[in-house]
């Protein structure tokens, strides 16, 4: 959706620019796919029986497709937190302290308040909860930036490792289920959770993400407020000068993207697990920060690279069991795509400049 | 500038006669950008103990022959040769070591080493640092310049005059044969280019072949031997050493104008400009409109980073219609005084004024809402923002505010169709409202800032506006639009300050001009017969009214 | 309580900060030569991973920890030659493609980790100490800080080159000037684009080291992901700094410290659970920061990629 901000060119090459922009995304997803492929020949493992397991498993079978579709929703509300923030030019990458913290929170939450509270009420106690602390979790680094100027990359990190850590605390000893064996906090029983959609397995929590993820996409093009971000992401300095309140919209914008982070939490939370054990560490957010750089920043494509990236997910823990090649392979994948996907925007950029002369 | 300038040739030279054989030729140097010749077919030669200027408005195309000569850049077309030998340029290096030395415009030394370590700078990793022959070097050259630095001393803390004197002693530094300046004064004082000018002659009559580059006449008629006149990157025409000796300024200006638009005819004003000679127009004063002031300033001060020069105890007063000009070379406080009145920057102490209302406490938005404008030097580092469209950067100041944002929401056709109209109103030359603004010219940025600061159709009505280097790096036409469009606000009423480095401007402009030096306001001086030379001593701190 | 005041507590504490902080000094002095010269190298931590993996596996296959930290460090060479191409030469986004690096060598690394050694989870042999003779008798710091493996007085030794090499050589006036005005050093006719591959390339040899140290001797084994955050620690310490190696050293001593916590700890009879101790080095790095952290400084020319002639 065009808000002006690109060149708009005649009718005539805007087919051709079309065109262009699907070579753009397929180019680097083809090579990607092909070097990983020789990384697993080196393993002695087939990439095209790996390939074809991931696709039939994670989008043709109806368990996996469910799957996959559950799995697209905390993923794709990290993402637009993530898109919020790289739009004002914050580094947020402390995105997985944040989830986890909040899913705690959500874990420890529900159970308790689940016999007490009608059920709606108990739901959106739980994720203004999970929102909540994931935002204020993100205070310390945006602090740290507005006052002196400290990048975030790192702060954002470093809260994320000590987040993880302290979730980890929080499930092992005050959160602990007695009543379990394995430590993890008390469970809150199926019927207690998200409701799910029709007949299938898939949880109304991709709902919730979609709906956030419009909202977002409506915030940043159609808003003052989003307008005042991408400002402050394009040039802070013209920020400055324009008048903005940059301080205000830093705030402003980590609290955003920590707390749709916290919210994806509490939604796979409440949705799909009931609980939350210990040493639990899915990275979603380590493998969606690439995903939106890959987007460009862009909702619709987001949610492509997401549903791609799902795909990849749910039938790349299949293919480990079966296969045996471990979902570590999927790092290497997503690197790849990252950086193939440099390469061509460069050679791309360095090409229309040359047209250009 | 100055009326009793005397061409500095016509003092006699060392060199012999007949001693200049040519010792660079450029032979039909044509060079292409994006979008635009910069450099078309040139052919140009510089001599050994001579003082070659190439004077051209900015954008004429000067700069680029620099970068080629410098290694930084390649040609598309054309030859160099060095005494007839036919030589490439591909890199600084290959530059440096067929003994070219160039000062650039900005100053390129590393600010966080010594004096003695940027001159030493370019040794390769393995050789071992030889500093004593490094010393005698420099010592060599600062007594053939007539300097007076420590070598020891962090370049950071030296003067933008004395970095510049450390940038000659750099291109000098591997050998004197070709010495390029590429408008070495636009950060000196008056004093400062007089020294300048005697460095000049010093090194000329040691047989340095020497290449001045400006847009402003004045300095193109006191410094030179030899005069070419670029315009659109061609060379249009020049004046030999002979005839330029034997003409008059009047006579050169003339020549000048004839070269660059075929004849004299209709273009006084483009001659005053390029001369600096607009104010010899009388400037109407006008009278006082009201005696009461419309900004005052109060003991007004600031806090700066390192780098920075903070504005120290500011007061004045700037009355409706009157245009306050500040002069003083670039550093020197301009920027943030600048700041303080637009509300960008916080005044750690002090009082300002606006119509009797104090609002040194209030932010740039509520400002601009009472009348207070600003547009900055910094064009595209703060401006606007260069990936935006057109569209997004005339409506920059105003997000979230009616007519076009409602309760939040923007209300992209109007958006679109104001800017519309602010570009016809304006001229401003763009493919298209929604072309990305880091596109377009510098004068037609100018203009966008110009529409945007000066419109009153949104934000009301504008009472007070600073402009802070508005004709910097502006070609010829579009220094005379934003010059018209200052005088014209000041006509209708503006308080208008004027922060400008260049004083024919000041002088054209103002009805009073205040020098900046080290952050004070030096002192105000009206703009009146001899208004000149008190001008030049307040900027270099030698009184203080 | 009585616990932490014994012999045992101290030397354990002091041993394991050096042990600890070894693999952040490296890191962070890589880290400091790339940010002198202007690069952001956010892949430190992939460089790390790499080089611990390839440390290991060399000293494993070849029974030499010389043999291993060699191939550490090139392994992080390697890791480091994507970014200098990719970043330095082609000038594409620095923080994206040090995502993308580190992602990539954890991902790699656990892979071949997995089809290597994922079934024996084979160690390595005893560590040769170099104990100093004389000091090394002093009772409680001699064990603790002059009986370690050779590499670590190095370490050591190298945060002294280093500040000879910053401020007395052209390595050290190149680094300067590609960090502080590239188009000065361009002018001056030396290639900013070699200075700063150069300075890349170090960082990632430095953090491959590291890493190898980390595994070799730290552990005695190869675990997916096992930096865990040190490569980032070792990027804060860059930053906090300020151009000086010494203060690196310091940095990383207290950071390893902060890491030792558990074993003297448990040494001293407390048993406070991993995971809280675990959060002892972050927090510290964020306290510091809060404390500090106005003070650091970076180049200006940081995170931009250079291109000759651009305005």
């Amino acid at each position: 959706m065009s808000t002006g901000s690109e060149v708009t060119g005649s009718s005539s090459t805007a087919g051709r620019d079309r065109l262009l922009a699907v070579v753009r995304v397929l180019v680097p997803v083809v090579l990607a796919l092909f070097v990983g492929a020789l990384i697993l020949l080196s393993f002695g493992k087939d990439p095209l029986a790996y390939y074809g397991y991931v696709v039939r498993r994670g989008l043709l079978s109806p368990s996996g497709l469910e799957a996959t579709v559950t799995r697209i929703a905390p993923l794709l509300l990290i993402a637009a937190g993530l898109i919020v923030a790289f739009r004002a030019g914050i580094w947020n990458l402390g995105v997985d302290g944040q989830f986890l913290l909040a899913s705690v929170v959500t874990a420890a939450l529900a159970p308790a308040l689940m016999g007490v509270l009608p059920w709606g009420l108990t739901m959106l106690i739980c994720f203004v909860a999970a929102t909540a602390v994931a935002a204020v979790w993100s205070l310390l680094p945006a602090f740290l930036k507005v006052r002196y100027g400290i990048n975030e990359i790192i702060t954002t990190l470093m809260m994320s490792f000590l987040g993880i850590s302290l979730s980890n605390v929080l499930v092992k000893i005050a959160f602990n289920d007695p009543a379990t064996t394995v430590p993890q906090t008390a469970t809150l029983p199926v019927e207690d959770r998200l409701p799910r959609l029709f007949d299938t397995t898939i949880n109304s929590g991709v709902i919730i993400a979609l709906v956030v993820l419009l909202l977002v996409h409506l915030m940043m093009t159609r808003t003052a407020f989003g307008l005042k971000l991408q400002v402050v992401g394009a040039n802070p300095r013209a920020a400055v000068h324009t008048g903005l309140s940059v301080g205000k919209l830093t705030y402003a914008t980590f609290a955003i993207s920590a707390g749709l982070a916290g919210l994806a939490g509490s939604v796979e939370i409440l949705g799909v697990w009931g609980t939350m054990r210990a040493d639990w560490n899915p990275a979603y957010g380590l493998l969606v920060i690439p995903l939106v750089f890959l987007a460009r920043f862009h909702g619709a494509a987001s949610l492509a690279f997401v549903v791609f990236f799902a795909v990849l997910m749910i039938g790349g823990e299949s293919a480990s069991r079966r296969l045996g090649v471990p979902h570590f392979y999927v790092l290497v994948l997503v690197s790849l795509l990252l950086i193939f996907f440099a390469l061509v925007e460069y050679l791309d950029q360095r090409w229309r400049k040359r047209s250009r002369a | 500038m100055n009326t009793q300038v005397q061409n500095i040739s016509a003092a006699p030279s060392a060199v012999p006669e007949g001693r200049g054989e040519t010792f660079v030729e450029l032979r039909g140097i044509t060079k292409r950008f994006p979008g635009v010749l910069a450099n078309d077919s040139i052919s140009l030669d510089f001599n050994p103990g001579e003082i070659h200027v190439l004077l051209g408005e900015n954008g004429a195309g000067k700069s680029t022959l620099i970068g080629i000569l410098a290694g930084m850049q390649q040609p598309d077309a054309g030859e160099i040769r060095i005494r007839g030998q036919r030589v490439r340029i591909g890199s600084p290096r290959q530059s440096l070591e067929l003994g070219f030395g160039t000062v650039f415009q900005h100053v390129l030394l590393v600010q966080s080493l010594t004096v003695l370590e940027n001159l030493m700078l370019g040794g390769s990793w393995w050789q071992r640092i030889d500093r004593a022959a490094a010393l005698r070097r420099f010592r060599e050259l600062s007594d053939l310049l007539g300097l007076n630095i420590s070598p020891d001393t962090p370049v950071g803390r030296l003067s933008l005059g004395q970095q510049q004197q450390v940038e000659i002693v750099r291109a000098l530094w591997r050998g004197e044969g070709l010495l390029i300046l590429d408008e070495p004064t636009s950060m000196l004082t008056p004093e400062g280019v007089r020294e300048l000018g005697q460095v000049m002659v010093r090194l000329r009559d040691e047989g340095v072949a020497i290449v001045f580059i400006t847009h402003k006449l004045q300095e193109a008629y006191a410094f030179g031997d030899r005069l070419s006149v670029l315009r659109l990157g061609r060379l249009v025409g020049g004046i030999d050493k002979d005839r330029l000796k034997a003409m008059s300024e009047k006579e050169v200006t003339d020549e000048v104008i004839r070269l660059m638009f075929g004849n004299t005819e209709g273009h006084d004003r483009d001659a005053e400009t390029l001369a600096g000679l607009g104010q010899r127009r009388v400037k109407q004063r006008a009278a006082r409109r009201s005696t009461v002031p419309c900004l005052s300033l109060r003991g007004v001060s600031t806090e700066g980073d390192i780098g920075e020069c903070p504005l120290r105890d500011a007061s004045f007063d700037l009355y409706p219609g009157e245009v306050l000009g500040i002069a003083g070379v670039d550093g020197n406080g301009q920027k943030h005084l600048a700041e303080v009145i637009a509300g960008q920057r916080p005044a750690a102490r002090g009082e300002i004024w606006l119509e009797g209302e104090r609002v040194e406490a209030l932010s740039v938005p509520a400002r601009r809402k009472l009348g207070i404008r600003y547009i900055t030097d910094e064009r595209m580092g703060e401006g606007t923002v260069g990936t935006f469209s057109v569209a997004h950067n005339v409506v920059m100041k105003e997000i979230g505010l009616p007519p076009l944002w409602r309760h939040g929401i923007t209300l992209w056709d109007r958006v679109f169709g104001h800017a519309r109209a602010q570009i016809q109103e304006h001229d401003v030359r763009t493919p298209s409202e929604r072309t990305p603004i880091g596109r377009l010219s510098g004068g037609n940025i100018q203009k966008v800032l110009l529409a945007r600061e000066l419109a009153d159709e949104l934000v009301g009505e504008a009472k007070v506006v600073t402009f802070n280097k508005p004709t910097y790096g502006l070609d010829l036409q579009s220094t005379r639009m934003a010059r018209d469009r200052i005088r014209r606000g000041a006509e209708a009423g503006l308080a208008t300050v004027l922060i400008s480095t260049e004083l024919d401007e000041l002088l054209e402009l103002s009805d009073r001009i205040a020098v900046m030096f080290q952050g004070r306001l030096a002192g105000i001086v009206d703009n009146a017969e001899g208004a000149e030379r008190e001008i030049g001593l307040l900027m270099t701190g030698a009184a203080s009214v | 309580m009585h616990g932490l005041l014994t012999e045992a507590f101290v030397t354990s504490l002091m041993f394991g900060a050096i042990t600890a902080g070894i693999p952040l000094l490296l890191a962070g002095l890589g880290e400091q030569i790339s940010e002198k010269a202007g690069v952001l190298n956010i892949g430190v931590e992939g460089m790390m991973l790499m080089g611990a993996y390839c440390g290991f596996a060399a000293a494993y296959y070849s029974g030499s920890f010389w043999v291993g930290f060699v191939f550490g460090g090139l392994g992080g060479a390697a890791v480091a030659a994507f970014m200098a191409v990719l970043c330095v030469r082609f000038g594409m986004n620095q923080i994206v493609i040090g995502i993308a690096l580190t992602i990539g060598a954890e991902g790699l690394t656990a892979l071949l980790h997995f089809f290597q050694f994922s079934r024996t989870y084979p160690r390595l042999g005893e560590v040769g100490a170099l104990r100093i003779p004389l000091l090394s008798d002093i009772p409680v710091i001699g064990n603790a800080l002059f009986a370690h493996h050779p590499l670590v007085y190095l370490a050591v030794a190298l945060v002294f080159l280093m500040m000879w090499v910053f401020r007395s050589t052209f390595i050290g006036f190149n680094l300067e000037a590609a960090g502080n005005k590239p188009a000065a050093l361009d002018a001056a006719g030396v290639s900013v684009i070699a200075t700063r591959v150069y300075a890349v390339l170090s960082t990632g040899f430095l953090a491959g080291v590291g890493g190898a140290y980390m595994a070799n001797i730290g552990a005695g084994l190869f675990i997916p992901f096992m930096t865990g955050g040190a490569g980032f620690i070792g990027i804060v310490l860059a930053m906090l700094a300020r151009g000086r190696p010494l203060w690196v050293l310091f940095g990383a001593l207290l950071f390893g410290a902060s890491l030792a916590l558990t074993t003297a700890l448990q040494v001293a009879g407390l048993n406070i659970p991993t995971d809280v101790v675990q959060m002892l080095p972050f927090a510290m790095v964020m306290l510091v920061l809060v404390i500090f952290g106005r003070h650091s400084y970076l180049p200006p020319a940081l995170g931009h990629p250079y291109v000759r002639g651009e305005r």
